[in-house]
């Protein structure tokens, strides 16, 4: 059983407080990816779990052990690196080998276990090369096998496409995909991109500052986040954000003020809130659709990106709201022009002062 | 021919020309060395720059000498001792002061550096009275104990510096696969620690092969004696003759091992006192 569990766990260097109380419960076969900006602590606590770093507080299970004070090789997990660490002076097979032989695995083992490796990975014609004489993917692959071939139950990646080219990237991101598919071993991803979180994940983890912001399927992240600050890293171009002011809450829903936008009625639980208080409606820019100008529902066009199955519309108002508009690429909008703007209460989301989602009501309720 | 063209011919002459001096300035001595062993000691006073015939008297006369060929053993057994305790001691320092992170290691660097700035001649009878201690006087025990003490600190800031350009991820992909740190600085470091260690090697080989001032001082025997001292202790049939020919005939035969060893290793040479300089 490759299941993991944190509880509380912590992290300070010194005196800096890198990861702070976080309490996650992975699956065993499960694929959960830590996203979150640059510096907010998602290599640390991959570090933690591999046992790179010792946990400064908390506790850390695997199965129904505590492994805090395991080594990495106890722990039974494989990690593929960043800049994929291969041993420059070691051939494919050797470095695939490495840890096998370590742990004093039998000759034949040892073989069987490589050629399976790399037939899984395609890499039985490189065995003999040294890693200079790869290609950037083909290193991926080998630091991907080099993890793999001790068949640990949990397969670590810290950013592992972030140096490769981006038709690359799509085509190790599908690999690593059918990957765990076939292995079916539990892996934990980390990367700052959210195209490659969405597209892998069973479960993506937001990390920020060294806290989760949220925990969830890649689904439920797009279309149900949790904060202001989940809303705005998932999802590319990013969700706008308007400024908008509370008139009314009932049972049923809220109505808000939106500069430009005029009075808006949405399935919002909002009579916590005190009216007048003012609050961040997000929508992403699919569900933002342009018509006709009217009244002072007046958006200028600045900037029409073609991207060949889509348009994106760059938008400005008279107040300087900037908003991005998805439509399709048949448009016949073009720079200059003025439209107005129409959104849909069932794909809008609010956000309190403190940057925390409204609870929706009735049957949109989560 | 244009004034463009003579003034870059002028130019690659005129580089030529410096190449010719710096040449010339450092391998006449040691030239005018070789001529002078190849003479008979008839011709030896004699002023010229190139030899007719070889005369190997001079050499037979070192060799036949059975102190200088216990020299010679001696120098070898010091100078592979050094290199041997120096590089290992330097690897596993080296690790420690390069990959693990503990209080104070900026300042074991520094102490490590201050101490290869003492002159020798400071340490010269401090260092007598720890030899006569420890039972090493007139032995190549003594010489070892103490080049090593003045070799280990280039070792150790050299391998320190080339340790810390090898990537963290490395060593983390070791420990990943279960590496001890002895695995990892064997199986890992160290064949990518080659070059480094060739330099530092073979620097401290030159160090001990031509050390005088210790060899004189902690040996008092022939049959004990190094190389720099032999020679200098070669003497003629009287007082008032220096016996140039087998001089220059043993200072050959002790260079020539160096000339060699420098040949074999000067690619790995250049490319351990200059790595790290540019990212590869
Ligand atoms: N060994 C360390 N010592 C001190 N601070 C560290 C160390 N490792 C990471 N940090 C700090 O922890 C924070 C999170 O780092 P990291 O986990 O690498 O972020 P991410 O991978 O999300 O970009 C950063 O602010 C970084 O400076
Ligand atoms: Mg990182």
């Amino acid at each position: 059983m490759a299941s993991v569990q944190l509880d509380h766990v912590s992290k300070r260097f010194g005196s800096t407080h890198v990861i702070n109380g976080v309490s996650l419960s992975i699956e065993d076969g499960e694929f959960v990816v830590f996203v979150g900006p640059s510096g907010c602590g998602k290599s640390t606590l991959l570090r933690l779990i591999a046992g790179l770093e010792s946990i400064t507080d908390g506790d850390l299970m695997i199965g129904d052990q505590r492994v805090n004070n395991l080594t990495p090789q106890e722990r039974g997990v494989g990690m593929v690196f960043q800049s994929y660490a291969l041993y420059p002076h070691m051939s494919v097979y050797d470095n695939m080998a490495f840890g096998l032989k370590l742990e004093k695995a039998g000759k034949e083992t040892v073989a069987e276990r490589i050629n399976e490796t790399a037939r899984i990975l395609q890499l039985e014609p490189l065995l003999e090369r040294k890693p200079k004489a790869l290609s950037g993917g083909q290193r991926q692959r080998v630091a991907m096998g080099r993890a793999m071939a001790r068949e640990p139950g949990i397969l670590l990646f810290d950013e592992p496409l972030s140096n490769l080219d981006a038709s690359l990237r799509v085509q190790m991101r599908n690999e690593i995909a059918r990957l765990h598919g076939r292995l079916g071993s539990t892996m934990i991803y980390v990367t700052h991109d959210q195209v490659e979180a969405m597209t892998l994940a069973d479960k993506i983890v937001v990390l920020r500052a060294g806290h989760i912001e949220q925990v969830g399927s890649p689904r439920t992240l797009y279309e149900r986040p949790a904060s202001k600050f989940v809303a705005g890293f998932i999802g590319s171009p990013a969700m706008n954000f308007m400024a908008a002011t509370l008139v009314d809450a009932t049972d049923t829903g809220c109505r808000v003020n939106v500069p430009g936008l005029g009075d808006i009625d949405l399935p919002f639980q909002a009579r916590d809130v005190a009216r007048g208080a003012s609050l961040s409606l997000g929508i992403r820019p699919e569900h933002l659709q342009p018509g006709d100008p009217e009244g002072d529902n007046r958006f200028d066009v600045v900037n029409v990106e073609y991207l060949g199955n889509e348009c994106c519309i760059y938008l400005d108002n008279a107040t300087d709201t900037f908003l991005t508009s998805r439509v399709e690429a048949a448009t016949p909008i073009t720079r200059g022009d003025t439209v107005s703007l129409h959104l849909d209460p069932q794909h809008v989301h609010l956000f309190d002062s403190d940057e925390r989602a409204l609870a929706r009501t009735g049957a949109d309720r989560q | 021919m244009s004034a463009r063209a003579i003034k870059g011919a002028l130019l690659t002459l005129g580089f030529w020309l410096m190449v010719i001096v710096l040449v010339v300035y450092a391998v006449f001595p040691f030239y005018y060395a070789v001529i002078t062993s190849f003479k008979p000691s008839s011709e030896l006073f004699e002023v010229g720059y190139w030899i007719d015939h070889l005369d190997f008297s001079n050499y037979t006369a070192v060799l036949t000498q059975g102190s200088f060929l216990a020299s010679i053993r001696n120098s070898i057994i010091v100078a592979v001792s050094v290199v041997a305790i120096a590089l290992l001691l330097g690897l596993t320092a080296s690790y420690a002061l390069g990959r693990v992170r503990f209080r104070g290691r900026t300042r074991v660097m520094m102490l490590v550096l201050g101490v290869s700035m003492f002159p020798q001649v400071a340490v010269l009878s401090g260092l007598f009275e720890v030899i006569r201690t420890l039972n090493l006087y007139n032995s190549p025990g003594g010489l070892i104990l103490s080049y090593t003490i003045f070799t280990l600190p280039f070792t150790v800031w050299v391998l320190t510096t080339f340790m810390r350009q090898l990537p963290d991820e490395l060593e983390e992909a070791a420990i990943m696969d279960g590496a001890s740190p002895w695995i990892t600085l064997t199986k890992v470091f160290m064949p990518l620690m080659w070059p480094a260690m060739a330099t530092t090697g073979l620097l401290a080989f030159i160090a001990a092969w031509n050390e005088f001032l210790f060899a004189l001082t902690f040996t008092l025997t022939d049959s004990e004696r190094t190389v720099p001292v032999a020679i200098a202790l070669i003497s003629g049939g009287s007082q008032y003759e220096l016996p140039w020919g087998p001089i220059m005939a043993a200072s050959v035969i002790v260079t020539v091992p160096l000339v060699i060893l420098v040949l074999i290793f000067q690619r790995r040479i250049v490319s351990g006192l200059t790595a790290g300089a540019v990212k590869g």
